[in-house]
């Protein structure tokens, strides 16, 4: 038996026992004079026998299958040759490899010698013998846990604290999930960075000016010994972030005024949903739009006055990541006009001042760090932003500020070095994860920023 | 006096300037305009341009052959048994009955040109049906199958044969001609595209078909949904309603704000450091694929059912608590049930942006080229979204459309979903 279909009895076996002991509980209540006589509610004491069957059945299943691998690979370690544990530890992985290998599949990459037949045969074995041990020890667990619990059910049992309690450990363990997500995110970008800085300086790679990822896979081929100096992501991130931000910003903050000051309640109504629709397109969408429309478009514009413009500029990329992020700043900044208090407004128009005037002059200062806190916001979003620059930005690194030219990002660096066949250990993929910590560690500054800025402006008005 | 004075200066002065400044007041209004319809346009300019590239795709060019399926072109047996079936060759019986058509094509650079009109799926297709009804063998019969995507697009299109020189293809002038022949004589038809619906990937154009693509989606998006939405509702319900205003509760609090912001590519980072090379899951299956993505939309659930158990108010909570019921019993039974056509709301909208995400499935590996439907969730397999990618990288013309109907579909699905929500949020939304 697999173990999700044991999962699975496991989870039917408590669905099972919670029936059983709320039947019981009603008959319990019955000799001692009714509900009123229990702690409980029938339904309490039916959790708590579901929970005492399923709980400890469940963690010895993951326990199990935890530890599992170790102790086989140790019990086989026994049955290695002797010129093989001569060999080495390379061989001996190989040697496991080969057999783990027989055993799922038929297919190995060396001769499948008698011996080795005779490991598989014996892991084979080995693996039978394991998962038969864990569905007897998983299933008389789970029957004894039950039985235990049907026995406590009683006038004074207090089932629902108990429950309760139970439930309480598990809203704060989803709760932290969230804390484990960052350790998660954090820890596997930090490991992975230091194996990479290990092998290649770090200043060489923050201040470097050439990116040329190849690196030999043999030790004798020449001319790729790779050179990992990100200065040209990191500019090309910015010139097209900064396209985008020049054409999300005028558009998104007059939207938003517009919006927030002039419009009526109905066109407000329709607007505001239209434009959020270009926030839920999927990314991929503008990414081919940007490629296939957008880039010959300025190419073809570029071309005819006279401008060599390449089919991979960054100004489209970076434009069309511009329309994809107006939406975020407007919906932000409306956010914060509005939250303009109306006293400010109605203080500007009884000196007499136009309501254009009134917004540039009294709304808009008032309003100006949730707006900054706002474009910093979109301004992550560009910089984290994949998809669009890995289908319309090209993969030449360059440094330039001439937005005809194609440059690439850190994003689509990663995406190219992880994509496609790759070997774990070599300081290409571990590059790939070197700028995904400079990624993640620029966005989460621009973001803690942002957020304080624009709670900072949000206590203020409140 | 000289305040007098001073005052009816002030006054004609404003006066003077009263012109200029309701021009630049309405100059400010109309930038404000222009930009709402520029950011509207580029909208509809986007959507038009997807819709106008996908539609053909939604059509597939079938030709009309006549099979004359004899045991010996077959290379079979007078009464073949199935093994023997299986390796007939029916390529053989497909292009005979091309030659028939156009006995004119007789070189071999001819010949090759003549098959090309027709798709390679075309053997399987006679393939399928021998193997169905083997009693066929020895008959002859007119059968419709699908074009190459060259003279496809070109039919599709309503191109017109008579002026071949107009027409943008790779077609040379023979196949061509051929064509035309084949259109006069009623064996070319336009159908609505099946196979678009029923197939996995393929290198040709004709064939492929988002199938596989949606299944993926599917099981990714089940585990998503799996995953984040009980973890997501317990999270908020313990933030909302039990946790005590201390020092951990703001970091977690911080914590998830910032992890909505944490772009997409890093949970693909993630993924693949720990998911993958740590424990060993499989790559390129959708059950890796829905735990990152179920980690990357839970920070918007969680935002979106805390603002929805907020809403609920503190007279409901402490009626529940003076009829005895205890801090569990509160939520679970009336603060929950109220809240939840707003945390299904946020679950819906949360979901909707994992079917579109791209990037962090990249990492894990689910740009494999799926040609088989996935069967389970830890099957080799790809998304909606995914397929589009790969496929606007395709250098084939034909899959330009492709490219464009896959966005089509995968834009149907979040508009439903986004309906979903809305409708659900417009029925069952209380205001207190």
């Amino acid at each position: 038996m697999s173990a999700t279909t044991l999962v699975l009895v496991a989870i039917a076996l408590a669905a099972l026992s919670f029936a059983y002991g709320r039947m019981q509980a009603f008959q319990v209540a019955s000799k001692h004079g009714g509900m009123k006589s229990m702690h409980s509610l029938p339904s309490h004491y039916g959790m708590m026998v579901a929970l005492w069957c399923a709980l400890p059945a469940l963690a010895i299943i993951i326990g199990w299958k935890l530890i599992e691998p170790t102790v086989i690979s140790s019990v086989l370690d026994g049955s290695i040759p002797q010129e093989i544990v001569d060999a080495g530890p390379k061989t001996i992985e190989l040697y496991k490899n080969d057999i783990g290998n027989l055993v799922d599949s038929d297919k190995i990459s060396g001769i499948a010698d008698a011996g080795k037949k005779l490991a598989a045969e014996k892991l084979r074995g080995l693996r039978h013998i394991s998962s038969v041990a864990l569905m007897i020890l998983a299933l008389c667990v789970a029957v004894v846990g039950a039985s235990l619990a049907l026995k406590r059910i009683k006038p004074n049992t207090r089932a629902r604290v108990t429950v309760e309690k139970i439930v309480r450990f598990f809203l704060i363990g989803s709760a932290s999930i969230a804390i484990l997500t960052t350790v998660g995110i954090v820890a596997s970008v930090i490991f992975e960075s230091l194996r990479f800085f290990q092998q290649v300086d770090f200043f060489d790679f923050v201040a470097g000016t050439q990116w040329s990822p190849q690196t030999a896979i043999r030790a004798d081929q020449a001319g790729s010994s790779g050179s990992f100096g990100a200065v040209p992501l990191f500019v090309g991130t910015l010139l097209i972030s900064f396209i985008a931000m020049i054409v999300a910003v005028p558009f998104g903050l007059l939207s938003a005024i517009y919006l927030a000051e002039y419009a009526s309640r109905r066109v407000r109504s329709i607007v505001k949903p239209l434009l959020e629709i270009l926030a839920g397109i999927p990314t991929v969408v503008y990414g081919f739009f940007a490629a296939l429309t957008v880039a010959p478009a300025i190419r073809h514009v570029g071309e005819s006055i006279g401008l060599s413009v390449s089919s991979e500029s960054a100004l489209a990329a970076g434009a069309v990541m511009g329309i994809m992020i107006i939406p975020f700043v407007s919906s932000l900044s409306d956010d914060v006009i509005t939250a303009v208090p109306q006293a400010m407004r109605d203080g500007s128009y009884g000196l007499g001042s136009t309501k254009s005037e009134t917004i540039r002059q009294v709304v808009i200062p008032a309003a100006l760090p949730g707006i900054v806190g706002g474009i910093l916001l979109a301004a992550s979003r560009a910089i984290g932003e994949t998809m669009i620059v890995v289908m319309a930005a090209g993969l030449a690194a360059k440094i330039t500020a001439n937005p005809l030219e194609a440059v690439t990002t850190v994003t689509v660096q990663i995406v190219t070095l992880l994509t496609g066949d790759q070997e774990f250990d070599s300081a290409k993929t571990l590059a790939a994860f070197a700028l995904g910590l400079m990624l993640f560690v620029v966005t989460l500054c621009l973001n803690v920023i942002a957020l304080q800025v624009v709670r900072k402006y949000r206590e203020q008005y409140e | 006096m000289s305040a007098d004075k001073s005052i009816t200066d002030t006054t004609t002065l404003v006066r003077r300037s009263l012109a200029k400044r309701h021009a630049a007041e309405k100059r400010f209004r109309a930038y404000g305009i222009f930009a709402i319809v520029a950011s509207l346009s580029f909208l509809v300019i986007l959507l038009v341009s997807i819709i106008s590239k996908g539609l053909p795709a939604f059509k597939a060019t079938y030709v009309n052959l006549d099979i004359n399926l004899s045991a010996e072109a077959l290379g079979v047996s007078e009464s073949p048994d199935r093994t023997e079936l299986r390796s007939a060759s029916y390529n053989t019986v497909i292009r005979e009955s091309l030659r028939e058509l156009f006995p004119e094509a007789s070189s071999r650079r001819e010949k090759k040109d003549l098959y090309a009109l027709v798709s390679n799926g075309a053997e399987y297709d006679l393939f399928d049906l021998v193997i169905e009804n083997p009693e066929i063998i020895g008959t002859t019969f007119s059968l419709w199958v699908l074009a190459d995507d060259e003279m496809g697009s070109v039919i599709k299109n309503g191109d017109d044969l008579t002026n071949p020189e107009n027409i943008v293809t790779r077609m040379n002038e023979n196949q061509l001609s051929w064509a035309k022949k084949l259109q006069d004589d009623g064996r070319l038809d336009v159908r609505f595209n099946t196979a678009f619906f029923e197939n996995g990937d393929s290198r040709e154009p004709e064939l492929a078909g988002i199938k596989a693509a949606l299944i993926g989606s599917a099981f990714t998006l089940l585990i998503t949904f799996s995953l984040s939405f009980p973890i997501a509702v317990a999270a908020a319900i313990y933030l909302e309603e039990f946790a005590p205003q201390n020092r951990w509760t703001d970091v977690v609090e911080v914590n998830i704000n910032n992890l909505a912001a944490v772009p997409s590519i890093v949970f693909g980072l993630l993924g693949l450091a720990v998911f993958i090379n740590y424990f060993h899951l499989p790559r390129s299956a959708p059950v890796v694929g829905g735990i990152v993505l179920s980690l990357m939309t839970l920070p918007t659930i969680i935002i979106s059912s805390r603002a929805a158990l907020k809403a609920v108010p503190p007279s409901i909570r402490e009626a529940a608590r003076g009829l005895g019921a205890s801090d569990l019993q509160v939520v679970t039974h009336h603060v929950l049930p109220l809240a939840m056509p707003g945390i299904l709301t946020g679950t819906i909208i949360g979901l909707a942006q994992a079917l579109g995400e791209t990037a962090p499935l990249l990492m894990i590996g689910m740009v494999a080229f799926i040609v088989d439907i996935p069967q389970s969730v830890t099957d080799s397999a790809t998304v909606l979204p995914v397929q589009v990618f790969l496929w606007a990288d395709s250098p084939e013309r034909a899959f330009v459309e492709k490219t464009s109907a896959a966005i089509m579909v995968l834009l149907a699905f979040l508009v439903a979903m986004n309906a979903v929500a809305v409708f659900l949020r417009k029925r069952f939304e209380r205001r207190w």
